[in-house]
């Protein structure tokens, strides 16, 4: 995000920070490091009508489990602030519930993302990352973020929910819109929030027309207490599977990439190793976690000192709780066969990531097609690589030399 | 050896039976259960404890003796 009026560029990290600004996109550990071994390992701002910014392990778990002080009614930042009513499901069910809504409403849907069945998602996941290094031809230098990594979530996704296929372009356009347009006007983002929704309607529509057998017309038959769900609610948990699965994957994979490409080390051993990925990939999601989620605070709360008050924003920064050296050994090095690695990439407690199963699995078919195809490769222009800030933090520009 | 998955705190990260599927399998949901009646058979006793080790809940607890 460049620097406009409302984020002017941030010069004091621990009073005023700013998730958009573009130093926290390029390299937040040092931010993170600095706030961490302070005398207040929480930082505060007044931008966004009031936030804070835990960074220790402890103090991000602490709030990710206590459901009691810190409503999930908004989990992106912004300068809107649902009202109150929202809740307990709030706009995006169940990312955006509360307790006791919360359970039930993810328990519909967990079934759908559980191991069995994303297991038969695979195949068709490894087609289509085949298919996209086809398309690369026998160039030199590719673009890992924009021509590989962004492309398969949107795919696996747009397939689950039965949407068309070709529409993947739009669906990119909202992610974007929504998580990365944070920082915009209002108005802009509820334009953007507007045609999301239209999108969401026509597709329903579409299978109250015709159902058939994908998540849309699951959650169009799917009830709570002996009644179909709500419209809003149903539309609410698709904008979340469209939003939530698609940047966050995009990061995950492309970061990985990255990674990998500038440490020939440890594309070495992984290239010798094929064996070891699955281990490897928990690193890599531990130290390039990409998500950062948000809570408001409830009421008034004295969280450890930090005089928190009624729509506060907090950020769950689970990035910085995995690079927290009280939680992991060598918390700020990548250890390609770290073997104990309880890292939070996929948050804790109540709000783990639905989709964490699906993530995994393509994550590691896009590692596995891409090293298969590629097992040599590196950054062809470090200079060049860019990174999205926000909540949710990959490369967006990635040139690769694969020949 | 004998593993046990608290139900409260496990929520379904599903590392447990990733690393020691002969000791863990996922339920309809995807949270972690312990095959059979938690028994370790003998020699999945490292994978057991790794498993342990990784969950990010910290939801799994081993008895050494039983």
């Amino acid at each position: 995000m460049s620097t406009t009026d409302d984020h002017p560029t941030v010069r004091d990290w621990a009073a005023d920070f700013d998730h958009t600004d573009d130093a926290y996109a390029a390299d937040p550990f040092p931010i993170w490091d600095e706030i961490r071994a302070s005398a207040c390992p929480v930082a505060h701002t007044d931008r966004y009508g009031g936030a804070w910014l835990p960074t220790t392990h402890a103090d991000v778990s602490e709030i990710a489990y206590d459901t009691e002080h810190f409503t999930s009614r908004s989990i992106l930042m912004s300068e809107f602030r649902p009202p109150a009513e929202i809740a307990p499901a709030g706009i995006a069910p169940p990312i955006s519930s509360d307790p006791p809504f919360h359970r039930q409403a993810r328990r519909l849907l967990l079934p759908a993302f559980a191991p069995q069945a994303i297991d038969k998602l695979e195949a068709s996941t490894r087609d289509y990352c085949t298919e996209l290094i086809a398309a690369m031809g026998d160039r030199d230098v590719v673009d890992a973020a924009r021509e590989y990594a962004q492309h398969i979530p949107v795919r696996v996704i747009a397939r689950m929910l039965g949407f068309p296929e070709d529409d993947a372009d739009r669906f990119r356009g909202f992610v974007h819109h929504v998580l990365e347009g944070v920082a915009l006007p209002l108005e802009e983002r509820e334009e953007g929030m507007l045609v999301l929704f239209e999108y969401l309607e026509a597709q329903v529509q579409d299978h109250v027309d015709n159902p058939r057998d994908d998540l849309t017309s699951y959650l169009l038959e799917a009830e709570m207490d002996g009644h179909t769900l709500e419209m809003d609610h149903v539309g609410g948990t698709m904008a979340l599977l469209l939003l939530a699965g698609i940047d966050t994957t995009w990061s995950a994979i492309g970061a990985s990439l990255f990674h990998l490409a500038s440490t020939p080390a440890d594309l070495e051993r992984l290239a010798a190793e094929p064996e070891l990925l699955p281990v490897a990939m928990e690193e890599l999601l531990r130290a390039y976690a990409p998500v950062t989620m948000a809570r408001l605070v409830r009421d008034d709360y004295d969280f450890h000192g930090c005089p928190m008050k009624a729509d506060d924003w907090v950020l769950l920064p689970f990035p910085a709780a995995n690079r927290d050296p009280l939680a992991f050994e060598d918390a700020d090095e990548v250890i390609i066969d770290r073997a104990v690695n309880r890292h939070a990439a996929f948050g804790l407690g109540i709000h783990r990531c639905a989709g964490s199963h699906l993530a995994r699995m393509e994550m590691r078919v896009a590692l596995e097609v891409w090293l298969e195809h590629f097992p040599r490769f590196s950054l062809a222009d470090p200079g060049a690589v860019q990174w999205s800030g926000g909540q949710v933090r990959g490369p967006r520009v990635l040139p690769i030399r694969v020949g | 050896m004998k593993v046990h998955v608290d139900e409260e705190r496990c929520e379904g990260h599903g590392r447990c039976y990733a690393l020691a599927p002969t000791v863990f399998e996922p339920d309809e949901v995807g949270d972690g259960m312990a095959v059979g009646d938690g028994t370790v058979a003998p020699g999945d006793e490292d994978r057991a404890r790794l498993a342990a080790a990784n969950c990010p809940e910290q939801a799994i607890t081993i008895d050494e003796d039983a």
